[in-house]
């Protein structure tokens, strides 16, 4: 990845169920090439949205807004998805399953067939998985799966990165070795992640959202921790936001960051 | 496999089989009411030739009524699931269709198709229609949902999606559909048979009865049950076999 990733940028997103709405007039922008994490309380809507920007269908809802990418491009072809879930087909193999983009695609034959499939061993080596590439789903450990869907993910080659909490099925140490992975193997992209964890978000997170009420609105200011991730979650500042980000997420806007001026 | 497990069916033959040699001992039936497994096994000895003969005829119906049931019901829940159009005119047919009890049609089918096999072959396909349509096109539409929104941000087009996602995930539920006409297909046959047929275990055991040779016509059941027990553990093992990933195929 040697472009500049896009930015995403959400205008007056509204989302709502008959007479519910989950967010009305959302406006969010992701910069592009960092690490933007959505927190908040279950049901406030954080999938909604990532479904929204990912251009997947919202069964029995009705949608507006505007959702783009900031450099005027193409949105839907340059996303790549990751869910809570790894998917991973459990009738294919973990090489065929990382390979599942191209031939849905239909791109895999010929020529390119080679280059896909040498591409994609050597990202199931970098996500440890070079020795498993035969073997099937079923066979793999929670942690093993999460990381094909990376490699998976990954096999996109896509300047933006959607992902649903994806790390948040694992146990504490797979969940801390996959969220390295992840930064070291996406840096430079665009990413927007969903996640339950403050400090998942602390430790990965250029930039952290926390969603919240009903309709749904974006707490102000973002809190942005400083210095590149992952980050040890023993420093001083991700102590402090954390107290912060919990205390925001339990209440809401009413809890300003403290110690942290309003830079937005 | 252990000795256990190799024993178990012959345990249970043996005893089923004394079983019944002990009703017919002690009930002291004649042999044209309730012939003994000896006497019947005097025939299956002393006319393989006749039994193999209708056997054959039988199981041909059997394996293309199934070939024909499974293509057309795999095609017809494809067709289901493809096309909203095909759902609404289709399904309520399909569930009329249900209504009316196939054996009913078998007196016309014999007169539309005359007393050879074609009239067997269709009683049987009709039989196996309905669970193979049914058991497929439910496992085309319970798709993991997740997995169609993965495809979808891949950039996949809908044969794709069919192809490399639905039908595989489906295989399961096709399966069990199979399984299920393998255990109905011999019953559309033999039906089919005993309203009017020239040949085939069926019309043996009508034939055979009517001249009161009960030991004959329990020896025409008897093949038919192997044939039956054979045709469904080939299908649940080839089921199996397609299904390999699921672990409890």
């Amino acid at each position: 990845m040697t472009l500049q990733a896009p930015g995403i940028r959400i205008d007056g997103a509204s989302l709502r169920f008959g007479p519910l709405a989950v967010f009305d007039q959302l406006d969010l922008t992701v910069e592009g090439g960092r690490w933007t994490c959505l927190l908040g309380p279950s049901g406030v809507g954080k999938t909604s949205l990532l479904r929204l920007v990912a251009g997947l269908p919202a069964e029995g809802a009705s949608v507006a807004g505007s959702v783009r990418a900031d450099d005027g491009g193409g949105l839907q072809d340059r996303i790549a998805y990751m869910a809570q879930r790894d998917l991973l087909m459990p009738w294919a193999s973990v090489l065929d399953n990382v390979l599942i983009g191209p031939r849905l695609r239909g791109a895999l034959k010929g020529a390119a067939r080679k280059t896909y499939r040498a591409r994609a061993m050597e990202l199931l080596d970098r996500v440890g998985l070079a020795d498993r590439a035969n073997a099937m789903p079923s066979e793999l450990s929670g942690g093993m799966r999460q990381r094909t869907a990376l490699a998976r993910t990954l096999l996109e080659d896509r300047p933006i990165v959607l992902m649903d909490e994806p790390f948040s099925a694992l146990d504490a140490l797979s969940r801390y070795r996959l969220q390295d992975l992840a930064v070291e193997l996406l840096g430079g992209r665009t990413v927007l992640l969903i996640t339950h964890d403050p400090l998942e978000a602390l430790r990965v997170a250029d930039r952290v959202e926390v969603l919240f009420g009903t309709p749904a609105r974006l707490a102000q200011p973002a809190i942005t921790p400083t210095g590149p991730a992952p980050r040890a979650t023993d420093g001083a500042e991700i102590v402090r936001l954390h107290q912060a980000l919990l205390n925001r997420l339990a209440g809401g806007q009413a809890h300003p960051i403290p110690g942290r001026e309003a830079a937005e | 496999m252990s000795a256990a497990v190799l024993l178990r069916p012959v345990i249970l033959t043996f005893g089923l089989l004394s079983l019944w040699q002990a009703v017919v001992w002690i009930s002291g039936a004649p042999p044209y009411i309730l012939p003994g497994p000896l006497a019947v096994g005097e025939v299956l000895i002393a006319k393989p030739a006749l039994l193999l003969r209708h056997g054959a005829v039988t199981a041909a119906e059997i394996v293309m009524g199934l070939t024909l049931g499974a293509l057309f019901g795999a095609i017809s829940a494809l067709t289901l699931s493809a096309s909203r159009p095909a759902r609404r005119w289709m399904m309520p047919v399909l569930v009329i269709s249900q209504a009316l009890p196939v054996f009913a049609l078998a007196p016309m089918l014999t007169l539309w198709l005359g007393y050879g096999m074609a009239s067997k072959v269709a009683m049987a396909t009709l039989i196996i229609y309905f669970p193979v349509t049914s058991a497929f096109y439910d496992g085309l539409r319970r798709t993991e949902p997740g997995w169609l929104d993965l495809a979808r941000t891949m950039g996949a087009g809908r044969f794709a999606v069919l192809r490399y996602v639905r039908l595989p995930a489906a295989l399961p539920a096709f399966g069990s559909g199979l399984r299920v006409a393998a255990a109905v297909a011999p019953i559309g046959a033999v039906v089919g048979e005993w309203v009017g047929s020239s040949a085939g275990l069926g019309y043996l055991m009508l034939n055979a009865n009517a001249r009161m040779q009960v030991s004959t016509m329990f020896a025409a059941l008897v093949v038919l049950a192997a044939f039956s027990l054979i045709l469904f553990f080939v299908i649940d093992r080839g089921v199996k076999r397609l299904v390999r990933w699921q672990p409890d195929a």
